[in-house]
């Protein structure tokens, strides 16, 4: 059987593919998405105006985008950094817990004290230190004991998850209001740990987006301008040629995990002291912000600066899924389309790596 | 005797051991083509959700019912891993990144939680079980009774395929093939051996049987539909088959274990051990890390029998 095309491998990669592939995939992903709506008797053209009017016309569609999509930046974030070693760290949906329990306990512990500005600033390295923490435990098993990480990072996803019921609903944590007797909550951090929200052109934007921005730039720098950066390139591109020159291979995994693990640790820690305010346990668990990281890396090409726009994207997306959940939209829907998403960028790397021939029919004369 | 509590634990170890296995004899089968499959979860969820629709939907007796459900998840399963050979034997892409798009696609928040929303398959029981039966009467005799002759039809279903799959594996010529492929796909393509179809069968078929895995847990385990129901059953699935050291006898024995550590809350609760709970559920999840970092320390530089080319498209242009 001869198939009808055949794949050349690119010898270099036209610059043009870095944003073509990303919208190509989008449009991909709405089409199937559409077959997808149609199948299931919706009318995917009125489903999808909705999701614009909803994510992204307006002042007031926007900001909540924006709102949405901060955590998403540090999820996505968290994922391409990893990405980039050729390390899949699933686990930004644990480490995030895990940030969001530290930067809590800063807020709860200091609140009363410290001026706003430190309280930003403690309780960001202590979300940052939790994530990083627990994902360096991912990065001292793959790096002294060679266990793959996708599953060691995903077991401690659940693992997080368990954690955060019980400080919240099994035990009278720290963290637990003690006035909840028969709805469990977690206790508020006092006002003044409160982040700021600005407000640019009637657009309100919450200053962990302004970090999240800060923080992929600083990721970007590191990758393309340092030492450290090129040395994580080589590993990523050739394990052999940097044992050769002498690159340290396992202390860098374990840096490169909690350094992912921080960023979405900083996410956690964004969650609490910009938008919630407390320690919701299931709140965290229902929005999945590790997982969608995923996507929102995969599609970003893993690309740090792309990480912040494809989050605003997916986080418009998300955000008009949440306004719109009802009967006529169903919820899974937007988690439905974000797999597609993530699917067609997949598929889009063969466009990255292979042109894509025809096989010319002449040539298969041979029966 | 049968309520002894060794004997209901290991009673309960098969009963919710059985999905595991299936799930991780699919892996087995999958990534013996060299395909790694990291979709098991989403592909299970939708063979759950698929199942337990049509549970409630088809009509006929109740065994015809469970039969139809049956066949419907593993349809399901099958479709979806062939939507993940497409990704990775045609298209070539990254296995992991394929493998995790599935999960994400298909999981918890995605597509079957959007059917099991439209279908409102939550709204009800799903009422046409896979039931435990007495074999032959033998159910009540002690021991053996409650643990090899009371599970469901899916247990016995199980131990045929373990013979079943390793005498094709190992005793078959396609089996032969089928690990050379999984090997060196170079080789395996030279002598003629038609890769590509290799690779896309068998992730079909390992993709069924993660389907049959998930309707297990409709079906049998949880007699209501909840979103994500499976609970990591798929990643520890994955983790299985590198525990079996890609065998299905092994592997059986591990989903045995892995059964006996996710019924242990239920079992310990209903007798009033005190233990705390969140110990107990996390303990599946901390044996899997456990479990793979004993394998991946001691016997790293022993090949275990993963196949060398697990994880890597073949690019048949280059070879």
């Amino acid at each position: 059987m001869r198939s009808p095309v055949r794949f050349e491998r690119r010898l270099e990669q036209p610059k043009w593919l870095n944003w073509a592939i990303p919208v190509l995939s989008l449009v991909a992903a709405l089409v199937l998405g559409a077959i997808v709506l149609l199948a299931t008797g919706k009318n995917p053209i009125e489903v999808y105006d909705r999701i614009f009017e909803r994510g992204f016309a307006g002042t007031r569609a926007l900001s909540g985008s924006i709102k949405t999509a901060t955590p998403l930046a540090f999820t996505g974030l968290c994922a391409a950094v990893a990405f980039r070693m050729g390390l899949i760290n699933i686990g930004g949906e644990g480490q995030f817990y895990m940030g969001a329990v530290g930067a809590t306990w800063a807020g709860l512990a200091f609140g009363n004290d410290l001026p706003t500005g430190v309280l930003v600033i403690v309780m960001s390295l202590s979300g940052m230190l939790w994530g990083g923490f627990y994902a360096a435990i991912v990065g001292v098993l793959r790096a002294k004991f060679n266990t793959n990480e996708i599953i060691t990072s995903l077991m401690m996803n659940y693992i997080a998850a368990i954690f955060l019921n019980y400080l919240i609903y099994n035990s009278t944590s720290y963290w637990r209001d003690p006035k909840s007797r028969n709805f469990p909550a977690g206790k508020p951090i006092p006002k003044r740990a409160d982040w700021n929200v600005y407000e640019i052109f009637g657009t309100r934007i919450p200053l962990s987006f302004l970090i999240a921005v800060m923080a992929a730039v600083g990721v970007w720098v590191l990758y393309k301008r340092t030492r450290f950066g090129f040395e994580v390139g080589v590993i990523a591109d050739s394990p052999k040629a940097a044992r050769y020159a002498g690159i340290r291979t396992s202390s860098t995994i374990i840096i490169v995990l909690a350094l992912s693990g921080a960023l979405a640790g900083l996410g956690g820690a964004a969650d609490v002291g910009n938008f919630r305010g407390l320690l919701d346990s299931k709140g965290l668990q229902m929005s999945g912000y590790g997982y969608t990281g995923i996507v929102v890396a995969a599609l970003a090409r893993f690309n740090p600066i792309s990480t912040i726009v494809v989050a605003v994207l997916i986080g418009g997306l998300t955000n008009a899924g949440f306004a719109l959940q009802g009967p006529d939209f169903p919820s899974g829907l937007v988690g439905t389309l974000q797999g597609l998403i993530l699917f067609t960028a997949v598929a889009g790397e063969v466009l990255v790596r292979y042109r894509i021939r025809r096989n010319r029919r002449t040539v298969a004369v041979a029966a | 005797m049968n309520s002894n509590l060794v004997v209901i634990i290991a009673a309960s170890a098969i009963f919710y051991g059985t999905p595991l296995f299936f799930a991780a004899l699919g892996g087995i089968i999958t990534e013996r083509s060299g395909v790694l499959n990291l979709g098991v979860e989403g592909t299970m969820l939708l063979g759950a959700v698929t199942g337990a629709w049509a549970s409630q939907h088809i009509p006929g007796s109740a065994w015809f019912t469970v039969l139809a459900s049956i066949f419907i998840g593993m349809t399901a399963g099958a479709l979806t891993s062939a939507l993940l050979a497409f990704l990775c034997v045609t298209l070539r892409t990254n296995q992991t990144v394929a493998g995790l798009a599935i999960t994400i696609f298909a999981g918890g928040v995605g597509l079957s939680s959007y059917f099991a929303n439209i279908w409102k398959v939550a709204e009800g029981p799903v009422d046409r079980q896979i039931r435990k039966f007495d074999v032959l009467g033998l159910g009540d005799s002690p021991i053996v009774g409650p643990i090899i002759f009371n599970q469901t039809i899916l247990t016995y279903v199980s131990w045929v395929l373990v013979i079943g799959v390793s005498f094709y594996l190992f005793r078959t010529r396609f089996g032969l093939q089928l690990r050379a492929v999984g090997e060196s796909p170079q080789t395996a393509d030279a002598m003629g051996i038609d890769v590509v179809k290799y690779r896309y069968v068998h992730t079909i078929v390992g993709g069924a049987l993660a389907g049959l895995g998930g309707v297990y847990y409709s079906l049998a385990i949880v007699p209501t539909w909840v979103n994500g129901m499976t609970r990591g059953a798929g990643w520890i699935a994955i983790a299985l088959v590198i525990f079996g050291f890609w065998r299905p006898g092994i592997t059986l024995l591990g989903a045995y274990l892995f059964g006996a550590l996710q019924s242990l809350g239920s079992t310990l609760k209903a007798r009033n051990v005190n233990i705390s709970g969140d110990i107990l559920d996390a303990l599946p999840f901390f044996m899997t890390i456990v479990v793979l970092v004993l394998i991946s320390s001691r016997f790293a530089h022993r090949r275990l029998g993963a196949p060398a080319s697990l994880g890597v498209p073949y690019e048949r242009e280059e070879r």
